[in-house]
């Protein structure tokens, strides 16, 4: 894996920034940043099957997360590396697959479990405290392109001394992991935390860089900060970041918090919001090709819905024919129309969550290269005051209406 | 008549076939996959198409309740709701009977169901039955016939079967789409032969473009099962197709095809993959079986579906029955294994090599030789010898 910025300054006050990640041989296409990682259960997205998956754009889609701790139980880690790993075992070979504990949906920090031993989180095998060497265990059998080092990650309303405890601890772990890689650190991803604290951030955060890792992985985000104050605290963090390594946070998934992560200088961001669209019954369908046209109604949906997303369980959608939009090339807009998929979630059909998430992760996919066009053009800027202030008018609408 | 069956080979009884369709040309014989609710549960129609799919069967029943049939009406019918371009089946709603009979009345003007969704009762008469299945526009539609369990005896049987042969008037009579849908009847009469018989005869002289035998797997023993089937697949006509209702085990089908049936249809591949039973040649897989846990191997090293290729048994273990995508590859091998099967029936009956896959099959199913009795008698009657295939 190489990672290359590839312009810099494109926006956000100098910060926002595109790169380059290197996954495969150097003939290979990168993929671009900033970039979006699939969510995946197991290592398999929740729904989208590997042939699904292989006809979303490429290679924007061949970036997966994936939890070590959803294989706690099973399959071992032996039966793991005899099989080869992830990319064997899922039978995915070109993906790019980063791991870290959190995932947002089924793998949680439990802040008041863990201990000096080890970190505690909710999984999808129940509540487990995780020791380093453990955790490494696993890293060892399942052999992602990238994976992060193990974080204490503490909500924002915790003490100050429990802030920095986690601080401590999470880079007293990050030296275990360390000592534990047998490939020194070339596939690592340190953990910066610090919670709502700027000091601390900026503590973590230098002490990270000093480290022998390729990229960072941004913890204690989405967990209850103030947005105003975010900014802030993402800014302390990747200040103190060298520049040419890839930087990864958890937690931020709207687009407004995508975009506020950009500006700040983040690369790589969890679609933990494309899971719960899903599974609400909801479809995407906010425009992102804004920078292209004057007037911001082009491509809008005005019957209804907050303008970023229609609920297709609502009766309106009951005889509509049309797909969910009407020059999308997803496979689902290219088959099925909002009729169907509202007939599907009505008798509970699981097919419509895999038509949902083909759609969603398309979509969002299709913001993150509109976004990315935005920096090498140099208007990141312009694309975020747009894309907030196409939102905050139709909310002032919705607000004026009711 | 909006079909065409032509026979391409024959052995004995057993017979492969082209079955021509408005929307697909399916070769026989077949299984049918069960689409319930307009969709084959966990995939999707170009996976159903690339597992070589050719009718998906769609239950009047749920769809009348939900979306309704004078919505897929207005929206263009069944195929285009669910943008399926190859054949549909639908089935009369008659079966619901059996399965929900606790919140059934019949009458001889119909059924009375009682509504799952809000209570209500409502009357499926044979004519209502037809006009809803006339609204879906399936290919293939099939008339209310008066199911009964095969496990009950009495005159309640012969009501039914008579009672059925009065309803196919009225189902042929409600028709509005002859030439765009095939009607099927469906023989009746428990498992008396002197009923059956009189129920096919019936059904034959009313010349249907196809014929069913209903009221089976329903809990009968095995030996009554083939008897019924063998005995209706010898009076039915040779150039209509014929389908075994509700049959989806494996060796059910060979037995059946051996014995002349062409067209299958249940719900078992694809639900018991979701409890987490892989079909493969030797019978059943237990993805949830301890043993699985370090197992490397595909579900069937035979196989060359897209889950087999990709993945091991070890992690189908650990999502099978926890996550969707457990259920969904799960039923993409299984009805990849069915439609193999159903492949594999028609290529070696085409090329003349029929009794030597049975007894393939069987050798692998039943390696000790100890071939249940009632398959040793439907493959006597079959003209199949399996004598190699069992245990001195």
């Amino acid at each position: 894996m190489r990672f290359a910025v590839t312009r810099a300054c494109g926006g956000g006050g100098g910060r926002a920034r595109s790169g380059a990640l290197y996954i495969g041989g150097s003939t290979t296409t990168p993929i671009e940043t900033p970039s979006l990682l699939i969510s995946t259960r197991k290592g398999l997205p929740t729904f989208v099957s590997r042939d699904h998956l292989a006809a979303l754009p490429t290679p924007d889609s061949l970036l997966l997360h994936v939890s070590p701790l959803h294989f706690l139980d099973c399959p071992s880690s032996k039966t793991i590396s005899n099989i080869g790993g992830l990319h064997q075992m899922l039978g995915l070979h070109e993906h790019f697959f980063v791991a870290a504990p959190r995932d947002s949906l089924e793998s949680l920090p439990e802040s008041e479990g863990t201990n000096k031993l080890g970190a505690s989180f909710e999984t999808p095998c129940g509540r487990r405290l995780i020791k380093p060497s453990a955790y490494m265990e696993k890293i060892a059998s399942l052999k992602p392109n990238l994976w992060a080092s193990m974080a204490d990650e503490v909500p924002a309303w915790v003490s100050e001394k429990r802030n920095k405890t986690s601080v401590d601890r999470t880079l007293r772990w990050l030296d275990e992991c360390l000592a534990l890689d047998p490939a020194g650190g070339k596939t690592m991803l340190g953990v910066v935390v610090g919670g709502s604290n700027i000091e601390e951030r900026k503590h973590c955060a230098i002490e990270v860089a000093t480290r022998n890792v390729s990229g960072f992985w941004i913890g204690g985000f989405g967990l209850g900060e103030n947005v105003e104050e975010r900014s802030a605290l993402l800014n302390a963090v990747t200040d103190n970041l060298p520049e040419e390594k890839v930087r990864f946070i958890s937690g931020l998934s709207l687009p407004e918090e995508v975009l506020q992560g950009v500006a700040s200088g983040i690369d790589l961001f969890d679609s933990t919001y494309i899971y719960h669209l899903t599974l609400g019954g909801f479809a995407l369908i906010f425009p992102f090709k804004i920078l292209d046209h004057n007037n911001l109604d082009f491509q809008l949906d005005d019957t209804v819905g907050d303008r970023a997303k229609i609920n297709l369980r609502a009766t309106i959608y009951r005889k509509d024919i049309s797909p969910i939009i009407a020059n999308c090339s997803c496979f689902t807009c290219q088959n099925h129309t909002r009729a169907y998929i509202n007939h599907l979630l009505n008798v509970h059909e699981m097919l419509a969550h895999i038509l949902l998430e083909i759609h969603n992760t398309h979509h969002y996919l299709g913001f993150f290269r509109a976004m990315r066009e935005a920096i090498k053009g140099g208007k990141f800027d312009l694309f975020r005051q747009r894309f907030v202030e196409s939102r905050r008018i139709h909310l002032t609408a919705a607000v004026l209406c009711s | 008549m909006a079909l065409k069956f032509e026979v391409l080979g024959k052995f004995n009884r057993a017979r492969a076939a082209r079955l021509s369709l408005p929307h697909f040309v399916c070769q026989t014989p077949l299984f049918m996959p069960v689409g319930t609710q307009g969709t084959i549960k966990g995939l999707t129609n170009n996976q159903l198409e690339e597992i070589g799919c050719q009718i998906i069967l769609g239950n009047t029943y749920h769809l009348a309740l939900r979306p309704g049939a004078e919505l897929i009406d207005d929206l263009g019918g069944l195929h285009k709701f669910m943008n399926w371009k190859r054949a549909l089946l639908t089935d009369s709603g008659g079966f619901q009977m059996v399965s929900l009979l606790h919140l059934a009345d019949i009458t001889e003007q119909g059924v009375t169901f009682q509504s799952p969704v809000d209570a209500k009762p409502m009357l499926l008469t044979p004519e209502e039955s037809i006009q809803i299945q006339n609204k879906i526009g399936a290919d293939i539609i099939m008339a209310l016939d008066d199911v009964v369990k095969t496990t009950i005896t009495g005159p309640r049987i012969e009501e039914a079967m008579y009672r059925t042969l009065r309803w196919i008037d009225r189902c042929i009579v409600a028709h509005k789409r002859p030439d765009e849908q095939n009607l099927f009847g469906i023989v009746q009469g428990g498992l008396d032969p002197v009923l059956r018989d009189i129920c096919v005869r019936g059904l034959v002289d009313r010349n249907l473009p196809g014929y069913a035998i209903g009221g089976l797997s329903g809990g009968e023993d095995k030996d009554s099962f083939w008897r019924v089937v063998a005995q209706c697949t010898a009076a039915l006509p040779e150039d209509k197709p014929r389908y075994v209702m509700g049959v989806g085990y494996p060796l059910d089908l060979v037995v059946c095809s051996a014995l002349g049936a062409d067209m299958y249809d249940c719900v078992y591949p694809t639900r018991t993959a979701r409890f987490g039973t892989a079909l493969i040649p030797e019978g059943l897989l237990k993805l949830k079986n301890q043993a699985m846990a370090n197992d490397e191997h595909p579900i069937d090293p035979t196989c060359l579906c897209m889950v087999c290729r990709n993945y091991t048994r070890a992690y189908l273990h650990c999502i099978v029955t926890k996550d969707p995508m457990g259920s969904q590859l799960v039923s993409y091998h299984n009805l990849s294994y069915m439609m193999r099967l159903s492949k594999d029936l028609h290529t070696s009956i085409v090329e003349g090599r029929f009794p030597e896959f049975v007894q393939g099959f069987l050798r692998v199913q039943f390696p000790k030789g100890d071939i249940p009795e009632w398959v040793c008698n439907a493959m006597e009657v079959a003209g199949i010898d399996v004598s190699t295939c069992c245990a001195p």
